[in-house]
């Protein structure tokens, strides 16, 4: 096998690149965002240049890169396109990580070289993420997201962000040591680390190695402890981020990983885990309707919206996924907005508190407008691209057990309520004490970073099939164990 | 007639580093004497500077000329690419230390800590080349009694003294024990050879001899307490607190290299037979170091204890990669100590740097802010914490991965999942420092007197170049593993 294609290197490398170039060379404090956001709507350029050249009647692995890295081990850098699904989280990916870049230029940061450094370091990482091909590459990359996250709470965080990173960093580096451990077992028991040609392994304990890494990050109920402190007191951007792109990636751990390696596993503990996502949709959606906070609401719907998408993977057939697939992408823009959002709001009334806010529609009709119409696809509004893909999602689980779609559609109930309780109590209940007349609308420039993203929301909704039909070849595929077959004859030669 | 007597054939070729490394010591000595002194420290650091880009050299020209271990000297010295990969990772030890030490204000005894430096250097190369029982122990004395003096060599400051003393005895003790378990195996076996002693166990069916267990367990107790492995590591947070910090520098790196290389070196090749034993046992020594140190390290204030503790830990790590017995382990050991040596020499420079900014101990605390005012030194703090805790991009990571990898690959999953969870606890104390670096609040940054940092720039250089192998063997890991390999295959 040959390597091929040149566009997953690149776009795994240049934002590590640009970081590098950020922290070294010195440059005037003026240049710094804008060369950061150069580099990130580059890297938005090129996927959708790697879009073109996707080919997604065939599927399987594209735009390969290989290359060997500890020979006696048999681990290898080794990157690419991975069927459909992982094009579009490249490019949810790109495009959140380009808009929180630009928003962090609009807010204007303290100590910008090191900030935009680790933003750009971040987008190299995720992407790395979603392209690996080798399970250690796969790690690294993995781990490489924790450190600029961490950095990025704890340092240009709320007043209560040492607790927040430390609860952070020991929830999820303790899945993700028990990855390490699976990783290295996988690894040695097939003789390479290459999820390619590494096949399948019927342990349940490495499945539950990697399980628990990914449930940690998801988050899942119960494992969802760092939450709502991550959420609160990181920068609103970093907050996007870590519900828009990050909370995908372990979404896309268990469909890459353990869907293809470990199916003995997934059938196995398909039944837990549907009801723990089934848990942590209505217990999310509680929390999200009492939370007293703006951000307090996106981070539990964060949680729910998790547990549906579990939901739509561990139906284990292709309407399930397809509908996970497009709920992973539409929820990424969907919090990342609101997210970003919220930090307008407190940009411009000081606090995120329901009970201070209010009235915020007169006299803004930008804001209101973006909020709603955000507002009502998040609430699945029969027509927008998250009603397409949580109905796919509860069509797909029914046939795993009615009950799941029943806790499926009542949750969406409730997703109705906290999202328009959301929306009340920042834009129509009484004017609150910290809203103020001279607060302004959203300005040109937060515009100019907010409409595009309600924009390709609303493409979702009006052609939600653009995505569901490009999640892996072949619309009939009802067990996605086959997905390893599928792929073993488009494997690049 | 003197032609008639037969005279061994002498390699001094095969001793060429750590003789290198003995003439720079005496030139220091000479320097001592005979420069004025106020040009004393300039010159005797150059001059040791100089011994160990030598020693560099005649390491790596080793390594080059060795491709099959030899015995010289009857038997009782090896010369091998286990020992040159050995040498030349002390040498550049060595000289980052050098560079560390240059601005360390001192009152006097300046050529002669040089002078100690590179004897001790040089008792440690000569240590990972011993290929018997009494070089063995002549290596281990020549370095210990080098670094004791060390220890104490700002003896107006009570600390000092008393880390020396402490090591001192300790150490002595250790030693004791070392040399009472090599007479012991002596008295089985006859042999002072290590390839005689495995040769003699096999001829005499001596395995499982009472006598020769209980001298291969009080070897292995008397390495462990200079591996500082627990729970052979009471000294090590006092003498690591109190020594100079670029002593404890030197030490920290150095000391762990030679100790575990040669604890590798004579339990593969003298006991290959107890090898049921000798494993266990250090995979148990290697679980006690890891739950000592880790969870010891957690309460730490004083950085330097707390380093203290994490060498107890990665002691640990390193002894299961030596417990596992196979040339993976092998590997794993001498990759491990590459990107260790580093970050460890590293992050104690950094600690120096800022010791002398303020004036005294460093704790955890001191270091507020640290990150933003001195950017250099702050992000190579930060990048040795995530080594030591084996976070990707460093060495440290895949070290932990090949570490466990041999641990595996011998069926141990059990110490893979001991080491997991160390790991997980590691992180807090590693993640405490790099929170103190960037993520305190500002009105915490502690700003030093003048504003401007100490002009240290050799330090820095070494600071630097620690940060190049940390992150550098990361992405060039597989012609290290080469390199290691080769080392293996040739003990």
């Amino acid at each position: 096998m040959t390597s091929h294609g040149w566009i997953t290197t690149t776009m795994i490398m240049l934002p590590l690149i640009g970081a590098l170039v950020l922290w070294v060379v010195p440059m005037p404090r003026v240049w710094v965002a804008p060369a950061a956001l150069l580099v990130s709507l580059f890297e938005v350029g090129f996927w959708i240049e790697a879009l073109v050249r996707y080919d997604f009647d065939r599927g399987g692995l594209q735009e390969w890169n290989h290359a060997t890295w500890l020979k006696d081990l048999g681990v290898s850098y080794s990157v690419g396109f991975y069927q459909g699904f992982s094009v579009w989280l490249v490019g949810l990916t790109s495009i959140v990580m380009a808009a929180s870049i630009a928003y962090g230029a609009w807010m204007g940061r303290d100590r910008p070289r090191a900030y935009y450094g680790l933003m750009l370091f971040l987008t190299g990482a995720i992407v790395g993420v979603f392209t690996a091909q080798d399970l250690l590459l796969f790690y690294v990359f993995w781990e490489a997201m924790l450190i600029p996250l961490y950095v990025l709470i704890g340092a240009w965080g709320g007043p209560g962000r040492l607790n927040a990173t430390i609860k952070f960093v020991i929830y999820t580096m303790v899945g993700s040591l028990l990855m390490l451990a699976a990783v290295i077992v996988y690894g040695l028991q097939a003789g390479t680390f290459s999820m390619i040609s590494g096949g399948t392994n019927a342990s349940d304990w490495i499945f539950l190695g990697f399980a628990a890494a990914f449930v940690v990050k998801a988050p899942l109920f119960p494992f969802h402890g760092w939450l709502p402190d991550a959420y609160r007191e990181s920068p609103a951007e970093v907050s996007a981020v870590l519900s828009g792109v990050i909370s995908k990636a372990a979404a896309f751990g268990f469909l890459r990983i353990c869907f293809s390696l470990f199916p003995a596993g997934v059938q196995d503990f398909r039944t837990p885990i549907l009801v723990l996502a089934a848990i942590g949709l209505i217990y999310g959606s509680l929390l999200a309707f009492r939370a007293p906070d703006i951000r307090g609401v996106i981070a539990y719907s964060s949680l729910a919206q998790l547990g549906l998408i579990m939901l739509g993977l561990f139906a284990t057939n292709s309407l399930g996924i397809n509908g996970a697939v497009l709920q992973m992408v539409n929820h990424g823009l969907i919090s990342a907005v609101l997210f970003m959002l919220a930090g307008a709001v407190e940009r411009r009334a000081a606090t995120g508190r329901f009970e201070s806010l209010g009235g915020m529609a007169k006299g803004r009709p930008a804001l209101a407008t973006v909020l709603m119409a955000t507002g009502i696809i998040a609430l699945a509004v029969p027509g927008s691209g998250a009603f397409a893909g949580e109905f796919a999602i509860l069509a797909g689980v029914f046939q795993q057990g009615w009950l799941y779609a029943v806790v499926g559609a009542v949750a969406i109930v409730l997703a109705a309520m906290y999202v328009l309780r959301m929306i009340s109590a920042i834009l129509h209940a009484r004017k609150g004490p910290a809203v103020h007349d001279a607060a302004l609308d959203l300005r040109p420039a937060e515009l100019a970073i907010l409409v595009p993203l309600v924009a390709i929301l609303l493409f979702l909704s009006a052609w939600p099939a653009s995505i569901t039909e490009r999640v892996t070849p072949g619309r009939n595929i009802s067990n996605p164990v086959g997905y390893t077959t599928a792929t073993a004859e488009s494997q690049p030669k | 007639m003197i032609a008639a007597v037969s005279r061994p054939p002498v390699d001094w070729f095969s001793i060429s580093p750590s003789l290198i490394l003995l003439i720079a010591a005496g030139a220091c000595l000479m320097v001592a004497v005979l420069v004025p002194q106020a040009a004393r420290r300039a010159t005797a650091a150059a001059t040791t500077a100089a011994g160990f880009v030598g020693a560099f050299v005649a390491a790596v020209l080793l390594y080059d000329r060795t491709p099959i271990g030899i015995s010289v000297y009857e038997d009782t010295v090896r010369r091998d690419r286990f020992f040159a990969l050995a040498a030349i990772i002390l040498a550049l030890v060595g000289l980052v230390a050098v560079l560390v030490s240059y601005t360390e204000h001192r009152h006097g005894h300046v050529a002669e800590y040089y002078a100690l430096l590179a004897t001790a250097a040089a008792g440690m190369m000569f240590l990972t080349q011993a290929n018997s029982l009494l070089t063995l122990f002549l290596g281990l004395e020549w370095f210990s009694i080098s670094l004791y003096i060390l220890c104490a060599i700002d003896y107006r400051r009570e600390r000092s003294l008393e880390a020396g003393l402490k090591y001192l005895i300790v150490g002595g003790f250790g030693s004791a024990v070392l040399l009472f378990g090599s007479a012991l195996v002596y008295g089985a076996t006859g042999k002072l050879t290590f390839d005689g002693i495995a040769e003699a166990v096999t001829a005499g069916g001596l395995s499982g001899d009472a006598l020769l267990l209980t001298g291969l367990a009080m070897i292995i107790v008397g390495l462990g307490f200079k591996a500082s492995a627990a729970p052979f590591h009471m000294w090590t947070p006092d003498v690591y607190e109190g020594a100079p910090t670029s002593v404890t520098a030197f030490m920290a790196a150095a000391t762990k290299v030679a100790a575990l290389l040669l604890t590798f070196r004579i339990l593969v090749t003298a006991f290959p037979q107890e090898d049921d034993l000798w494993t266990v046992a250090l995979a148990v020594i290697a679980v006690c170091s890891l739950v000592l140190g880790n969870f010891a390290a957690l309460v730490q204030k004083n950085l330097k204890r707390l380093l203290a503790y994490s060498s107890i830990s990665n002691a640990g790590f390193m002894l299961i990669a030596v417990s596992a017995n196979s040339a993976l382990g092998g590997r794993a050991l001498l990759y491990y100590l590459i990107p260790y040596a580093a970050a460890s020499i590293g992050a104690f420079a950094v600690i120096a740097a800022r010791e002398r900014e303020l004036g005294h101990d460093v704790t955890v605390d001191d270091l507020a802010g640290m990150g933003w005012e001195r950017p250099l030194l702050g992000a190579s703090m930060w990048t040795f914490m995530l080594s030591f805790a084996g976070l990707p991009p460093t060495g440290g990571f895949l070290g932990k991965f090949y570490v466990f990898s041999a641990a595996y690959d011998r069926g141990w999953l059990w110490l893979v999942i001991v080491g997991v969870l160390a790991t997980a606890v590691s992180l807090y104390y590693y993640l405490n420092v790099i929170r103190a670096l960037y993520l305190r609040p500002s009105a915490e940054l502690q700003f030093a007197a003048g504003g401007q940092p100490p002009r240290d720039s050799l330090l820095q250089v070494g600071t630097a170049a620690c940060v190049v192998v940390v992150v550098g063997s990361f992405f060039a890991v597989q012609p290290l593993i080469d390199l290691a390999t080769k080392a293996v295959a040739s003990l």
